[in-house]
């Protein structure tokens, strides 16, 4: 028979196999293989046959003019969407948290677009902005003719933008208000002595304190707006139109992988350099935070 | 100095209700539209309550349109399959990190955690690819299993068992329970609250869960209510009443689940953002 310990380590096993099993199977074994397919040319013929094409698919990234495009959609989109929804989340969160009355109401509500799945969103955005819409109805009223809001270049990703920052707003409003209850209300009171008024308390007190968070919900910021996909697809039904003007990384990716024949590898390389880049900002976070705990 | 404070308070529930306008309006909007024939649409207005409400969009949906009750079953299968899954899963992996005693515990915990941050793009490709390999792809196993385990929550379920007192097992041990017995009788319902928040967070990313469902399923009778909802898009592109009836109706669920279980939704949040 078995000892009490062999009996735990058995016990151990068996509780952490079903994890182990899928972890392995699907994030393990296909990270090994993304990184494998990246130096191939595959071709989907029935079977899946490979060609050792070595570090091709990366160069060819740097001359495709459909990734520059990509890639500046989406830079553009997250240096616009994560400051302006970190400002928005930590000015509504420090409201919400000045004592004011029906504060569990409001959170009640504001929360709705976070719970939404990105596929209504973009519909109810798209209905917003149509032929027929509110924006239409909402500018004829004040005496301008409708406009095509939706086939116009200039409009798609400004509209994908606004949806995005209206929809993750809320997620990091609670995360600021949770945060906002561990100030030692100490501080606020001592400023109140010496007469600062309610922004100086914003800006001197209110700021450096959450420091730490902030730099968790920008660094979820980014690795969320990078990670476009959804919203860009549904949209453009898939092409990152009109005029590859919703054209994300990752919807290229998409194209590249599932749409246009023998290019899954170059699709891989893709998803490769993309994966470093957020790792990287992830890890940069993280050191930050550490650091910041410190003191 | 009274009249000062008055008018910053009037001010800061200005602010806060004009947000909550922001917020509401587009749900609204889309709920005015469901009830609203397409003739009133396509006349244009402005009007939120529907000159001649009618129900027939949503009884397109589930009378005429042939997929659509199909799609909102798949999604409920799916989601509930994959949240139990998790529960079951999360809760015994995160139970043995906490623990029990083997060998290679510490390197199984930093895979873990190293795999919370791998993002979804760098898999999606393979795990197509070893879908087909494995002769699973359009069903909805290829649904279900890449997402029944959940690194993250498994930390978490980690981190509830590591501050959780050791005496009640000790007593169920004494009891003559073996582990899996006291697993499973006494552990899993004292760890109810960490359970709820976990189900309630999967189940709803799994509802809203838009990728996977486009890469695996080719099936019209296995898509998903959000791959439906696109699919509608495409099918009746300018009938914006038949499109936000789908809509509406996609989202309720989620609404219904999030006012009977608010308080874990809060509690699950606010725990990420202690990471």
């Amino acid at each position: 028979m078995f000892s009490l310990k062999q009996k735990e380590e058995i016990n151990g096993y068996l509780f952490i196999l079903p994890a182990i099993v899928v972890i392995f199977t699907f994030v393990l074994l296909p990270i090994g293989y993304s990184i494998f397919l990246s130096f191939f040319k595959v071709k989907l013929l029935g079977g899946v046959q490979y060609d050792f094409t070595g570090l091709k698919n990366y160069l060819t990234i740097v001359t495709d003019e459909r990734a520059k495009i990509a890639l500046w959609n989406t830079l553009k989109y997250v240096i616009i969407v994560v400051p302006t929804q970190t400002m928005i989340a930590l000015i509504l969160a420090s409201i919400l948290n000045s004592g004011i009355k029906f504060q569990n109401g409001f959170r009640i509500i504001y929360f709705l677009p976070t719970l939404t799945s990105s596929a209504a969103l973009t519909l109810i955005f798209m209905w917003m902005f149509s032929l027929e819409g509110f924006m239409n109805q909402f500018i004829g009223w004040l005496g301008f003719a409708p406009k095509n809001w939706l086939g116009d270049p200039r409009v798609a990703l400004n509209a994908i933008m606004v949806m995005n920052i209206w929809s993750t707003v809320p997620y990091f409003m609670t995360i600021y208000l949770a945060a906002l209850q561990d100030i030692p209300r100490a501080q606020y009171e001592a400023a109140e002595i010496d007469g600062a008024s309610a922004i100086q308390k914003f800006l001197y007190i209110t700021v450096p304190n959450l420091k730490p968070i902030t730099n968790f919900v920008l660094i979820m910021g980014i690795i969320g707006t990078f990670q476009l996909f959804d919203q860009s697809y549904i949209f453009s039904g898939g092409s990152g139109g009109p005029s590859n003007a919703t054209l994300t990384v990752v919807l290229l990716i998409y194209q590249y992988a599932f749409r246009t024949m023998n290019t899954i590898g170059y699709a891989s390389s893709m998803a490769v350099v993309l994966a470093i880049i957020i790792m990287i900002a992830t890890i940069i976070a993280r050191k930050i935070n550490r650091e910041e705990s410190l003191y | 100095m009274k009249g000062k404070r008055n008018i910053k308070e009037i001010l800061l529930y200005t602010m806060l209700i004009g947000y909550g306008f922001v917020t509401l309006m587009p749900f609204v909007w889309a709920l005015s539209a469901s009830f609203k024939p397409l003739s009133e649409i396509l006349k244009g207005g402005m009007n939120i309550i529907p000159e001649s409400p009618t129900l027939d969009n949503y009884k397109f949906l589930f009378h005429v349109s042939p997929y659509f009750p199909r799609w909102v079953w798949n999604s409920f299968f799916v989601s509930l399959t994959v949240t139990v899954l998790n529960v079951i899963f999360n809760t015994m992996a995160g139970y043995a990190l906490a623990r029990l005693r083997f060998r290679g515990k510490k390197i199984i915990l930093n895979t873990i955690l190293a795999v919370i941050m791998v993002p979804a793009q760098i898999t999606m490709i393979p795990n197509y690819l070893i879908m087909k390999a494995l002769g699973i792809l359009d069903t909805y196993r290829a649904l279900i299993f890449p997402s029944m385990v959940n690194a993250t929550y498994i930390f978490m379920m980690r981190q509830f068992f590591i501050n959780f007192a050791k005496d009640v097992e000790e007593a169920a041990a004494i009891d003559g329970l073996n582990r899996i017995q006291t697993f499973f009788r006494i552990v899993f319902p004292l760890a109810k609250p960490a359970i709820a928040t976990q189900s309630v967070f999967i189940f709803l990313g799994m509802w809203n869960e838009f990728m996977k469902p486009l890469l695996y399923i080719n099936s019209q009778e296995l898509f998903t209510i959000t791959q439906g909802l696109n699919s509608f898009k495409g099918q009746y592109a300018t009938y914006w009443n038949y499109i936000m009836a789908a809509s509406i109706v996609s989202i309720l669920p989620i609404v219904l689940l999030y006012i009977l279980l608010n308080k874990y939704f809060m509690h699950g949040i606010q725990l990420k953002g202690d990471k």
